[in-house]
């Protein structure tokens, strides 16, 4: 924001801001016609996130929680209902709200360098030196710097997550937004992730929204975890986690919290949301 | 190499079947000469300048009515894909036209243009447009949304998204209806030469077409071998390495 519009920042200038934004999400509705109908994926959400605040997003696939985040980013425009970041409502998305997909969403005809700088040639008061140099720490933060010149085809599924990730963090966005990022990924690579994302977010200060229907996950990333209720989506009960940083996904004082978010899940009757690890 | 030398020999004893055929005398001298007498003959219309000549003329026919098709075909392909009411009028028109032989297109380009340099393009620019529009459209079609939803949070727009991710993310489709448009051409361009005479210059299908008329049969299997190699270098010089980055960024398999 004191950034905006004459003066032009270095890379080390750039790298320096850390301005993580504060939500509000006032009385959110959304509804889909499908073909049985309309149905309400969001009913009069209201959720307040706090600057640099993780949290995550559970519930049964079907309770509107990836609408949301969708609406969050300016993907998707709500029926009724507000966004606002840092007191500003949302209406397109734009390169403050940064989303990572769970499908890859890298582009195959760029190599990860390229992917990487993408979001960053789009940002303005940069030099392409600062733009190349940006690229090259947000890299290095995932861990692949060794893999800049790699065609993304060449990467396994958990390095082309960490190019998202790197990808998502690189134009400096106030918020980041996750769709079951690790969902499609082996246990042991998620579990490294689990640790690596606690870590960058403890460098980097964002304001992360999470979406996953692992339990599990969302106990071991989120100081809060909202549990979404399907038909219509809603919030339907809150947690915070107290627990100090970084966190083991397979301790049992995270496993304590995750039993008792399961079993309000498990409350609501629906047994195809996840419950294990 | 190995590649290389086996491809060779093949060719090799491909050409010694031929002489031994002509030495044989199964089919007449007239009909079936020697390999020889065709290289023979390749040499003293390369000295002359009759082959360079045909060649350049037929080139820049070709050349010329390929970039028109490429450069109307593009925009056109992308339109019919951006909005519905391009696609279902151009879109269909390009559909219908693409399944036209384009040899067809020869007595009417006549008929409009006579027998001029005219005519010659514009056989080949319908031969490569349709095909262009088509693989265009079909691309850009296939462009997988979330590509579209990840470079909006970034910022991208407009004519941002359209040159930076749309395109070249239709890249694979776009390549192969160029070169599906550059084999109609080529063939639609060698049909019409064969057929018309256009007093403006002699190509290739003209003097393949005059190779019979005076029953040189060593001058028709010659200009047919200079066919094939031009079409060959094309492929190899201009489709091969566009192909093989392809391949290699995408991760498709290796033609």
């Amino acid at each position: 924001m004191h950034l905006a519009g004459r003066h032009r920042s270095s890379a080390t200038e750039e790298l320096q801001v850390i301005a993580p934004s504060k939500l509000a999400i006032e009385n959110v509705s959304k509804s889909f016609r499908g073909a049985s109908g309309s149905v309400l994926a969001l009913d009069q959400v209201s959720l307040n996130v706090a600057e640099a605040e993780f949290v995550c997003l559970v519930g049964a696939s079907g309770c509107g929680k990836t609408t949301l985040l969708n609406i969050i980013a300016g993907l998707e425009k709500p029926d009724s209902g507000l966004v606002l970041a840092d007191g500003k409502p949302v209406t397109g998305p734009g390169r403050e709200r940064l989303v990572m997909f769970q499908e890859p969403a890298l582009f195959p005809w760029l190599d990860v360098f390229g992917n990487v700088l993408f979001g960053l040639k789009l940002k303005p008061n940069l030099t392409n030196r600062d733009r190349h140099e940006v690229a090259k720490y947000y890299l290095e933060l995932v861990g692949l710097s060794r893999f800049e010149h790699a065609n993304i085809h060449e990467l396994s599924g958990g390095m082309k997550q960490r190019v998202s990730l790197a990808r998502a963090l690189a134009p400096n966005p106030r918020v980041l937004l996750m769709d079951e990022p690790f969902a499609a990924l082996d246990a042991l690579t998620r579990e490294q992730l689990y640790g690596d994302i606690q870590e960058i977010w403890k460098a980097r200060r964002k304001t992360i929204v999470f979406v996953t229907h692992n339990v599990r996950e969302a106990a071991c990333l989120g100081d809060r975890v909202l549990l979404f209720a399907p038909h219509p989506g809603r919030i339907h009960e809150e947690f915070t986690v107290n627990l100090p940083r970084p966190r083991d996904i397979n301790s049992v004082d995270l496993a304590a919290y995750a039993t008792q978010i399961t079993r309000a899940l498990k409350s609501l009757g629906q047994p195809e949301a996840a419950i294990t690890g | 190499m190995k590649r290389f030398l086996l491809a060779a020999a093949f060719f090799a004893v491909l050409v010694l079947v031929w002489e031994a055929a002509y030495r044989a005398r199964i089919w007449s001298p007239v009909l079936l000469p020697s390999p020889w007498q065709v290289l023979l003959y390749l040499k003293t219309s390369a000295l002359d300048g009759t082959l360079a000549k045909a060649t350049v003329v037929t080139m820049r026919r070709l050349l010329i009515g390929y970039f028109i098709g490429l450069v109307v075909g593009l925009p056109l392909g992308l339109l019919t894909a951006r909005w519905k009411l391009f696609g279902d009028t151009i879109g269909t028109m390009a559909l219908g036209l693409q399944t036209l032989p384009s040899v067809c297109w020869v007595p009417l380009a006549l008929l409009w243009f006579g027998q001029t340099e005219a005519a010659m393009l514009f056989v080949v620019v319908m031969g490569t447009l349709w095909s262009v529009i088509i693989a265009t459209e079909t691309g850009v079609r296939n462009v997988p949304p979330i590509y579209r939803r990840a470079a909006l949070t970034m910022g991208s727009k407009r004519l941002h998204m359209w040159f930076k991710v749309i395109l070249p993310a239709a890249l694979p489709f776009i390549v192969s209806g160029m070169k599906q448009g550059w084999a109609f051409a080529w063939r639609s361009l060698m049909a019409a030469e064969i057929f018309v005479t256009i007093l403006t210059g002699f190509g290739l299908g003209q003097l393949l077409h005059y190779g019979r008329e005076l029953s040189a049969m060593e001058q028709v299997i010659g200009i047919m071998i200079v066919i094939v190699v031009i079409g060959l270098l094309a492929d190899k010089i201009f489709f091969s390495p566009i192909e093989r980055f392809l391949h290699r960024r995408w991760g498709t398999s290796q033609a």
